[in-house]
């Protein structure tokens, strides 16, 4: 078949014009190196600041202190009033005795204290436990649950989490941003340079024009030209991460200064970033090298 | 049969420069024209229309039952692969051999191996060349890099081989054997070859059609012609 001889011969052309015109094809390699392994690395970390700023938005509890009179009745109807809220993602409800437990299992204090009141007379109060599906919005179901019958007091740590959702909410957008800009950037510095390589290339173009060819096979080795060059210099930036990764990971153990901060675990995280830095790299030296030689193509 | 046929052509730059004032010409299959004329007479500007390098203003050019005229951009191959070009700088690839260099006209219309090379080596052999196939151009005189240019043009058994100055750039005796290579081309082949040139003693050698254009338009259609000084 046409198609096919053609396709052979614009893979083998794709190849031999990497390694005859190689000054030029490491330029292009070493400038999309370069700007991949800073994109790779600014996903790591905006991936890094996502993943902790879910988990600690995760761990954002609302406590819901009950009367102190409350029957079983009451209990239930506080309980269908949380389900019918919409942003719930779970409840736990302990009661005082439970509540009683837990203090005292936490110090040796309030166990010899605690030892003396019996199910009637204990001040502790009937509680629940929420957590929510967005952290934004938890001051607002804060208050709404304050307004329900029976709940005499709401807590959730109020002004230090508005504080600290927002700043991570923040963080997260600009991260973003950082990594898309980046993309963009590296983008044009590697169209600009395949352009470069290109343009010495510009006489044989004309020559292909000249003998008949169609824009069509003109066009298809020079794709997969920058296809294999961008694949090329996604080599080092995937390997760079990978162990620089790995290796980061295991010396803090998995944690940030703080167990608060927690890193991705390295599987299968690693991979899917490798794969998504050599499609970002395939695909803008696909996109470079088309947009580079249609200005060429219409002599 | 008229191979080429011109119909009220006219050619303006966009510098505002006339080229080509209401051309009218037909030019028959098989045969072997000369055009001629001083610097600025429009010659250039003819052949290059010819291949859809140039598009005329208004007029109707037809080459080979393709209208040139309102061939696309995207088209144009279709008309290129019907005809050769020879230029006066040769436009070969420095990188390639002899061989690839002219097989690279073959296969970027995505032919056989076996009829690449089968071809090529008779282009070659057409040319005078088969004993310089390994060679690269540089390691090439001037009019071997011409014949080497000639037999990529031919490769492809054009019906129109169109020459721009072939010997510009040639001595004299470099310049026959290139005609040589031509005029035989013409009669094994049957190609029809159109040259611009304006070398004299080619042309008073040759006794063929000769066509003089002055300022852009055309004086003098001549079988078996000379070069006329007073013309141009």
């Amino acid at each position: 078949m046409k198609i096919f001889r053609m396709l052979g011969r614009s893979i083998r052309d794709a190849f031999k014009s990497v390694f005859r015109n190689f000054s030029l094809s490491l330029a292009s390699v070493s400038c999309i190196t370069i700007t991949l392994i800073i994109v790779a690395v600014s996903i790591i970390a905006s991936l890094n600041v996502e993943n902790f700023t879910k988990e600690i938005e995760s761990d954002l509890t609302i406590v819901v202190f009950l009367d102190q009179d409350v029957d079983k009745s009451d209990i239930k109807s506080v309980t269908n009033q949380i389900k019918e809220l919409d942003n719930i993602d779970s409840y736990k409800f302990k009661d005082k005795e439970q509540v009683k437990k837990e203090m005292q299992d936490e110090s040796a204090v309030f166990k010899s204290v605690m030892s003396e009141w019996t199910e009637e007379d204990n001040p502790l109060k009937n509680t629940f436990q929420i957590k929510v599906k967005d952290a934004t919005k938890i001051s607002k179901t804060a208050k709404k649950i304050e307004k329900m019958k029976h709940v005499s007091l709401v807590r959730y740590g109020e002004g230090m989490v508005d504080k600290l959702v927002r700043a991570f909410s923040s963080i997260e957008k600009v991260a973003y941003g950082v990594v898309i800009a980046l993309i963009v950037v590296t983008i044009f510095l590697i169209i600009n340079t395949i352009k470069l390589t290109i343009f010495s290339r510009k006489r044989e173009i004309s020559i292909m024009r000249l003998v008949g060819a169609s824009n069509f096979s003109i066009k298809t080795p020079f794709i997969i030209e920058g296809m294999i060059l961008g694949l090329i210099g996604s080599i080092i930036p995937v390997i760079l991460t990978t162990f620089g990764y790995l290796t980061f990971y295991k010396h803090f153990d998995g944690y940030l200064f703080t167990e608060l901060i927690k890193l991705i675990k390295p599987e299968p995280f690693i991979y899917t970033t490798s794969i998504i830095v050599v499609i970002i790299g395939i695909i803008v030296g696909m996109i470079g090298s088309a947009s580079a030689v249609r200005k060429y193509l219409k002599v | 049969m008229d191979l080429i046929r011109l119909r009220n052509v006219n050619k303006k730059y966009k510098n505002g420069v006339t080229a080509i004032y209401d051309m009218n010409l037909s030019i028959k299959k098989g045969s072997f024209v000369f055009v001629i004329g001083g610097s600025g007479s429009g010659k250039s500007t003819l052949i290059k229309m010819l291949y859809r390098e140039e598009k005329p203003t208004s007029g109707q050019i037809v080459v080979g039952g393709v209208n040139v005229a309102k061939l696309r951009n995207q088209k144009v191959y279709k008309l290129r692969r019907k005809l050769g070009i020879v230029f006066q700088d040769y436009r070969l690839l420095p990188k390639l051999t002899v061989f690839e260099n002219v097989a690279f006209a073959m296969e970027v219309l995505g032919a056989h191996k076996e009829e690449t090379r089968e071809k090529t080596l008779k282009a070659l052999e057409m040319v005078g060349l088969k004993n310089k196939v390994h060679n690269y151009p540089d390691q090439l005189s001037g009019g071997e890099q011409q014949r080497v240019a000639i037999a990529r043009a031919i490769v492809n058994d054009p019906k129109l081989l169109l020459c721009d100055e072939p010997t510009g750039n040639l001595d004299p005796e470099m310049s026959m054997e290139i005609m040589k290579v031509l005029e035989n081309i013409n009669k094994k082949r049957g190609t029809t070859i159109l040259m611009v040139t304006h070398d004299k003693e080619i042309v008073n050698k040759m006794k063929k059609q000769v066509i003089t254009l002055k300022d852009g338009r055309l004086i003098n259609n001549i079988e078996k012609g000379t070069y006329n000084d007073e013309d141009i």
